[in-house]
């Protein structure tokens, strides 16, 4: 370290010239850097994690940090404020922002409930002018603060809205109009009035820096012609995701120009086509020699799947769960593709579908299978037990899984993370609420004890059927790296949640709905709420009382209430997080912050 | 016949078209249990659109059938449902305020109305106590569960965004299924994309308002030119041109040899079938369908899945009359000779 600092004696102090003076012994310390050069090794360090270690050894390193990072992460937008984040942090470029609790994704949160962007962005135009990526989920934003982004910052190369609300395709226009540099453009599943699809005309003539695009869940038809140009001027366009509106033919035109994509999102995949058109599409896709990931194929028929068969083999990861294929023409897909680590499908392919994912698929690391009907509850439709067991037989390597299902047995559950100990995510919705083993009929219990024993890894954890407090026990006793806990329509009494606040070590997040868990049990986590990001409590049994007990005993966690229509004292929503920034200011009139 | 009726009634909410066309069977020779009887001596079970009488499910039925094994299955689903309640949810019913339905402002769902009010710890109970009476037409059973939890929709409210399909379904008269199945809200954890997504392209089945949504199935009507009354097969039953055309030769027998007993059961020899065979075969009859763009086409040009995918409804048509199809109309049917 003292050749390190004597090779450049130019080195100038910037922050700690003050302290160096007076402490002259400092400097000559052999274990001080000077600041540029712990900034520049900091600068490679990129995990929040890491850096918020870094942060804690001691005021030099938490300065050091704080001036090298250029990327923040911000969980919970209520956690901290834009005016905290901006005095700390002068040099960002790219900003994440998760805003509303995740069932909000279910409609359990209402409407203007907050997660606004606008002060954000606000306060990021006078710190940051030359912000470049912006990427919020679950948040509020409106057509004006998108123009004002668009307008704002001249360098601004990326934007990722997943699951935000608020905004319309015009919104999406000024983006397109103003951002000269942008890069990449990904609209997700958002609730958003989709006005017109002119948007996308919007792009001027000579903007070429696109990269990645995904308009997938826009629902309104954009000029094919516009979309085809962009395409053809776009040489460095990797991701291209498309929405229903265009058709095979089209997809073939637009695979013609840009061949070197890696990852496609299909338009819709039933029109008619001729068989010489057929011929072409396929050779299309013969000519992708980068494509990784395949998504889209909404409404696929099954007689065009073949001409996705040249692709097939270098796909690493496989959306098919807005194609509604069964299991016979899944099957004869899947054959193609041995090379896959990830597959999201339908339950219309059904046990024997993913019969064929055991086989076929042996490198396979993760499967989501969704339900095509989950309102219709037919017992003859859907997985059961048996496909879970199949995948796992097949693919060892899985460590993340989401099911949703109609029915399910303990032994299975006990068998598959036999075979896949390495999950990290299990995710396992059996769709009838509070449903038993339906072969002994006995509560899910044993299920998730083995995956919590068995699954030491296990970071995500979602429970569902018949649970008693016995299923707590063990994730309380057994989960020390459960991060991310979802439960719904389980446990018996206030133990059940009082074990999992008592254990699991690292748990961040816990969310609660339609339990019979009450105020012992959320006072149970009283110290605990300051080292998680949140806890989520509905149609449970706490009452107001024991709310304004835990906001009175820590002050710093937000404890926001809202509370049933009917019964004064009963709270139907309780939304618990620590924060820095105090009480937040924007919460609506049916939020009440104890 | 009155009190299964009613209860058929009851469930089968969702099932008006079928309904319809069993109600023009009631009116002909070939009564409810006549028409089982014929149904299992001519081996139509996997064919035969039947009533659906609780109870009344075939052993040999296949899977993913709309119309009458839902209705069956739909009473075991109730029954289940009821016992389920006792069951699943007491604990958390009596333990807890038993509100798992919140009636919130914006963003709740349509079928809450339907789970609603079943799971309130007065709904689950008085849910039990109209099952078991029965008899309780759509009208009551909505005024019912709405009541439960206050000023929420019914199905048919104009959320459609939300819930489309259970609303076209409802407009058939599906409702009871999903009700029956008490939706909660935000449950199963699905995004509003993805449930918007499948409610408004249904997988796989046909525009048309007859066709059983979303069950995996695709009924068609079938008509025979000089026959009283139309059939309904679910054509995504067969894996071929040849299962379909034998299944419906099966279906229409009794119009073409015109004996049936005063039972209605019908008089299997050897003659008849081959008879049969001759007259669909041969010369006498030609078997079309309607496509999806409403022309007349004959069965057999395109491939089997390409047709189920725009077949909208067959005729079993007098080759006289098909002669303006097309000439090859006349040279297929020489053909199969």
């Amino acid at each position: 370290m003292n050749q390190l600092w004597k090779m450049d004696p130019n080195i100038k102090k910037t922050k700690n010239s003050a302290d160096s003076a007076n402490y002259p012994e400092a400097i000559q310390s052999p274990s001080q850097f000077p600041d540029e050069v712990l900034e520049k090794v900091l600068s490679m360090l990129h995990s929040h994690k890491d850096r918020s270690s870094v942060s804690l050894v001691c005021k030099d390193w938490y300065n050091a940090e704080r001036w090298s990072r250029t990327k923040i992460f911000i969980g919970n937008c209520y956690s901290v404020s834009p005016e905290i984040v901006a005095r700390r942090f002068p040099r960002i470029k790219s900003v994440t922002l998760k805003g509303k609790p995740r069932f909000s994704d279910f409609n359990l949160v209402p409407q203007n409930w907050g997660a606004n962007i606008h002060d954000w962005l606000v306060m990021f135009a006078k710190v940051y002018p030359l912000l470049e990526e912006l990427r919020l989920k679950r948040m509020t934003v409106s057509d004006e603060s998108l123009e004002f982004l668009a307008m704002s910052f001249p360098g601004f190369k990326a934007l990722s809205l997943l699951s935000c609300d608020g905004f319309s395709s015009d919104g999406l226009k000024s983006i397109a109009t103003h951002c000269k540099k942008l890069t990449e453009m990904d609209i997700q599943e958002n609730g958003i009035d989709d006005i017109s699809g002119s948007w996308l005309s919007a792009f001027p003539d000579n903007f070429t820096s696109l990269e990645i695009l995904n308009f997938a869940s826009l629902n309104s038809e954009v000029s094919f012609d516009a979309l085809e140009r962009l395409v053809s001027r776009c040489k460095s366009l990797k991701v291209l995701k498309v929405n229903k509106g265009i058709g095979l033919d089209q997809l073939q035109r637009l695979l013609v120009r840009a061949p070197q994509l890696m990852e496609l999102g299909t338009g819709s995949f039933q029109q008619e086509l001729m068989s010489h058109h057929c011929v072409e599409l396929e050779n299309a896709f013969r000519n992708c020699k980068n494509l990784q990931i395949l998504a889209g194929l909404w409404d696929a028929s099954y007689i065009y799947l073949h001409v996705l068969y040249p692709a097939c083999s270098s796909l690493t990861f496989l959306n098919l769960s807005y194609a509604t294929l069964r299991s016979d023409e899944f099957t004869k897909l899947i054959a193609h593709c041995p090379n896959l680590r990830c597959l999201w499908v339908l339950d219309t392919v059904e046990d024997k579908g993913l019969e064929a994912v055991g086989s076929c698929c042996p490198l396979l690391e993760e499967i989501r299978v969704f339900p095509a009907h989950p309102f219709d509850q037919d017992m003859n439709h859907g997985v059961t037990e048996s496909g879970f067991l199949a995948v796992s037989h097949g693919c060892r390597k899985l460590h993340y899984v989401l099911y949703f299902c109609q029915q399910m047995t303990n032994a299975a559950v006990a068998t598959i993370v036999q075979n896949c100990p390495d999950f990290t995510h299990f995710r396992l919705c059996i769709m009838n609420p509070g449903q038993p083993d339906y072969l002994t009929d006995e509560p899910m219990d044993e299920a998730f004890g083995a995956v919590v024993k068995t699954c030491t890894k296990l970071q995500r954890l979602a429970v569902s059927g018949l649970l008693t407090d016995l299923t707590f026990e063990y994730i309380g006793k057994y989960a020390k790296n459960l991060e991310t806990l979802s439960v719904a329509f389980a446990g018996r009494s206030d133990w059940g949640m009082q074990c999992v606040l008592g254990g699991c070590p690292k748990l961040r997040k816990l969310e609660i709905r339609d339990c019979p868990f009450g105020n012992a049990a959320l006072l149970s986590g009283l110290k605990k709420y300051e080292s998680m990001r949140s806890l989520w409590m509905s149609a449970c049994n706490v009452t107001m009382n024991g709310c304004r007990l835990l906001a009175k005993e820590m002050p710093r966690l937000n404890v926001e209430v809202m509370k049933d229509e009917e019964d004064d004292s009963h709270v139907d929503k309780v939304y618990v997080y620590r924060s820095v920034a105090g009480p937040r200011r924007d919460a609506p009139p049916f939020v009440l912050t104890l | 016949m009155s009190m299964p009726f009613e209860e058929h009634d009851y469930i089968g909410l969702s099932e008006v078209p079928a309904m319809e066309n069993s109600e023009k069977n009631n009116g002909l020779p070939l009564g409810d249990n006549e028409k089982k009887n014929t149904a299992k001596v001519l081996n139509l079970k996997a064919t035969e659109l039947r009533l659906g009488l609780p109870g009344s499910e075939s052993p040999e039925r296949e899977t993913g059938h709309g119309g009458e094994d839902k209705n069956g299955y739909q009473l075991g689903v109730l029954k289940g449902f009821v016992s389920g309640a006792k069951r699943g949810f007491s604990d958390t019913i009596n333990g807890g305020s038993g509100k798992w339905v919140y009636s919130g402002s914006g963003g709740s769902e349509v079928n809450l109305a339907n789970g609603g009010g079943l799971f309130s710890p007065r709904g689950a109970n008085g849910a039990a106590k109209s099952i078991g009476a029965g008899g309780v037409d759509s009208a009551s059973q909505q005024t019912f569960v709405g009541s439960g939890v206050g000023k929420e929709t019914v199905p048919q409210s104009p959320k459609p965004v939300q819930e489309k399909k259970p609303q076209v379904s409802a407009a058939n008269g599906h409702a009871a299924a999903p009700a029956a199945k008490a939706q909660v809200v935000g449950w199963p954890p699905i995004r509003s994309f993805r449930k918007n997504s499948m409610a408004i392209n249904p997988p796989k089945t046909d525009e048309d308002a007859d066709a059983k949504l979303g069950t995996g199935c695709l009924y068609v009507k079938v008509s025979m030119d000089g026959a009283p009354y139309l059939r309904k097969v679910d054509i995504k039953i067969y894996s071929s041109y040849k299962d379909l055309s034998s299944a419906l030769e099966k279906m229409f027998s009794c119009f073409t040899i015109g004996q049936c007993g005063s039972h209605g059961v019908h008089i299997r020899d050897g003659m008849s079938e081959s008879r049969l065979m001759d007259l669909l075969h041969g010369s006498e009859y030609v078997l079309t369908y309607e496509d999806k763009d409403g022309d007349w086409m004959l069965v057999g040009d395109v491939p089997w899945e390409m047709f189920m995918d725009s077949c909208k409804r067959l005729r079993i048509m007098k080759s006289s009359d098909a002669i303006g199809l097309a000439p090859r109309a006349m040279e297929k049917c020489k053909n199969r000779n």
